[in-house]
């Protein structure tokens, strides 16, 4: 069986890119928070529980709408609809803000709404429910993008026939830092529009590698 | 496909450093949770399931000797301590060699060396520890494995997600063998969380039980080794018969009101199995003890048609140990498999779900060939592990 993948979204400091083209650009920003809200409301999605989110998953929420955009996701089961993301810090970005709130016991004040988010698969949590997949998900923590370990994760989840189709990537963030590469995977022949047919790429580490550079 | 064998394993938590040491104490009904006070912790008093201090830096030492490391006590955080000894314990009951490209080494942690963010640790270690991928590197170098390792934190199932996934890459034959470790301490950080939640127990948790008000937090570490060179099973070892994780898409400190989602996480499970709810022996399962996680659960054990099979948490006797629970608990379950024993659900008295489930009130022989752990998380989770007994 082949999967190709069918549709991939970057976001780097600055930039975004849906399939290869720019979809987003602005350099005037200073901070993740200054450059993440004007993009989201540009998105137009009309999804407030964004707000509530910390940064990492805003990023990793926004990747996957880009995706999501150029994908139906009404054309699969959503409990055979996999997510398996990985990244180098895991939640620390999170982690710190809670350490600060507990640091001084006269100052004591951890809260649950940062808490939470102290758990980097909170982020798949989130593209869960946003739209309602119910299939296998998983968290990897790697120093560096490994294309094989992404591949090997998400190869598996289809060769036991898992899933149907697979959102996968790598999102980091941590303070300033941060990059995000999603990718759609899906077997040839299940939903392959006339509108994404140009762009398939061979669903393999190669490629992975190569769009991970291009960003 | 290959099948996949536990050749070994080792549970570390307050009950002890061994599995023997763990089992005698449940089956004992030992409780490992005791009234704290640390400041270092929590500003005031709370149940905690602590693994001890003094213990854990004897068999440190007698571990550094053994391997020949020419290193102080202080070259390893306290959870790098915890796990290496797990896995110490559990290698050190096979002879196999472990540092061949043929092993692969997974990882499942939530927090890892958290506790290093706090103002005491700052000078001591490298700011890299913080990174779970340096934390598990210098755990896997101490022995000095071939791989990178593998590294899952995904929440609560981060331990069955880690004995799931060395499964899947065994059975297709991506490695030979796979030493899966896990560990969680308790430290400021978590315990702090958990509090803002309101949701610790003010004394030992009592899962599944009409009184439950919460969690117990534990910490501890768990390691299985699995194989798939062994040709023909005598009888005495246990083999993963199926796994399966899905996604609640509900809440993401909440768990599923229907519980539809860990069901069908059960059902997958069986599935791949090729069982059917009534050859489960016995669940295993998440019990926590807050109200709203073991309601979902008894909901799930419905939806599964799994109502007839006996339920039982260990949560009761050392507590939620967060990334460490799938490992620790798998390996529990696996025992009570391998002694055909049903072990009493610690803190239970009279049911408080609304499904009927069976809870296991009292210790109990039974004759069995599988059994089923399972484990929900933050970001709505869950995640479903069969463990299969050949010969009965």
């Amino acid at each position: 069986m082949n999967q190709v993948i069918s549709a991939y979204s970057g976001i780097k400091p600055g930039q975004a890119w849906v399939n290869g083209g720019i979809e987003y650009r602005d350099e005037n920003f200073i901070t993740f928070a200054e450059f993440i809200k004007p993009f989201f409301k540009r998105l137009n999605l009309g999804y407030p529980k964004f707000y509530k989110m910390d940064p990492l998953s805003k990023l990793g929420f926004i990747a996957s709408e880009l995706i999501f955009k150029h994908i139906d996701l009404d054309l699969y089961d959503k409990k055979r609809v996999g997510i398996v993301l990985a990244n180098s810090s895991s939640s620390l970005d999170s982690d710190l803000v809670h350490q600060e709130s507990i640091n001084n016991r006269s100052h004591y004040f951890p809260s649950p709404s940062v808490f939470v988010y102290t758990l980097p698969n909170i982020m798949i949590g989130e593209i869960c429910i946003r739209h309602q997949l119910k299939g296998e998900n998983a968290f990897l923590i790697s120093e560096k993008f490994e294309s094989s370990l992404l591949f090997n994760f998400v190869n598996e989840l289809f060769l036991n026939n898992r899933v149907d189709v697979c959102l996968t990537g790598w999102v980091d963030l941590l303070k300033e830092q941060f990059e995000a590469l999603m990718m759609f995977v899906e077997p040839t022949g299940l939903a392959i529009t006339e509108e994404n047919s140009g762009m398939l790429l061979p669903f393999s580490e190669e490629t992975m590698d190569d769009l991970y550079k291009k960003m | 496909m290959r099948p996949v064998y536990i050749a070994s394993d080792n549970i570390i938590t307050s009950l002890g450093a061994s599995t023997f040491a763990n089992m005698e104490a449940l089956k004992a009904g030992q409780i490992g949770i005791r009234m704290t006070s640390d400041l270092n912790l929590f500003p005031s008093p709370l149940p905690l399931s602590l693994v001890d201090s003094e213990l854990l830096e004897e068999q440190f030492l007698y571990i550094l000797k053994y391997y020949k490391k020419n290193v102080g006590l202080t070259a390893y955080t306290r959870l790098e301590k915890l796990l290496i000894i797990s896995i110490h314990d559990a290698i050190s009951q096979i002879s196999q060699n472990f540092n061949d490209p043929g092993t692969l080494f997974v990882l499942s942690t939530t927090k890892g060396n958290i506790d290093l963010l706090e103002e005491r640790y700052k000078t001591q270690f490298q700011h890299r520890r913080i990174y779970l991928w340096e934390m598990a590197k210098t755990v896997g170098d101490f022995f000095g494995f071939a791989n990178t390792p593998l590294i899952i934190s995904n929440a609560c199932i981060s331990g069955i997600m880690a004995l799931m996934t060395a499964f899947r890459y065994l059975r297709m034959g991506m490695y030979d063998q796979a030493v899966v470790s896990g560990g969680d301490i308790l430290s400021e950080f978590v315990i702090s969380g958990f509090q803002s939640f309101q949701s610790i127990s003010s004394t030992p948790c009592r899962p599944y039980d009409i009184g439950r008000d919460g969690l117990s937090l534990g910490e501890g570490a768990g390691t299985m080794v699995l194989t798939t060179g062994i040709e023909k099973n005598s009888g005495s070892l246990v083999r993963i018969g199926g796994a399966a994780t899905s996604n609640d898409a509900n809440h993401i400190s909440g768990p599923s009101r229907t519980g539809e989602e860990l069901g069908f996480a059960f059902t997958d499970a069986m599935k791949e199995a090729a069982l059917s709810p009534g050859d489960i022996g016995f669940i295993n399962a998440h019990g926590t003890a807050t109200p709203f996680n073991d309601e979902m659960e008894s909901k799930a054990i419905g939806e599964a048609g799994l109502l007839e099979s006996p339920v039982n948490s260990f949560k009761g006797y050392w507590g939620h140990t967060l990334g460490a629970a799938g490992l620790i608990e798998s390996v529990a379950s696996v025992h009570a498999l391998q002694d055909q024993m049903l072990i009493r659900s610690a803190g239970f008295e009279s049911l408080g779900v609304s499904e009927h489930i069976r809870v296991i009130a009292a210790n109990e022989k039974k004759k069995m060939s599988s059994c089923l752990k399972s484990a929900s998380g933050f970001g709505g989770c869950n995640a479903a592990i069969i463990f299969e007994k050949d010969n009965v």
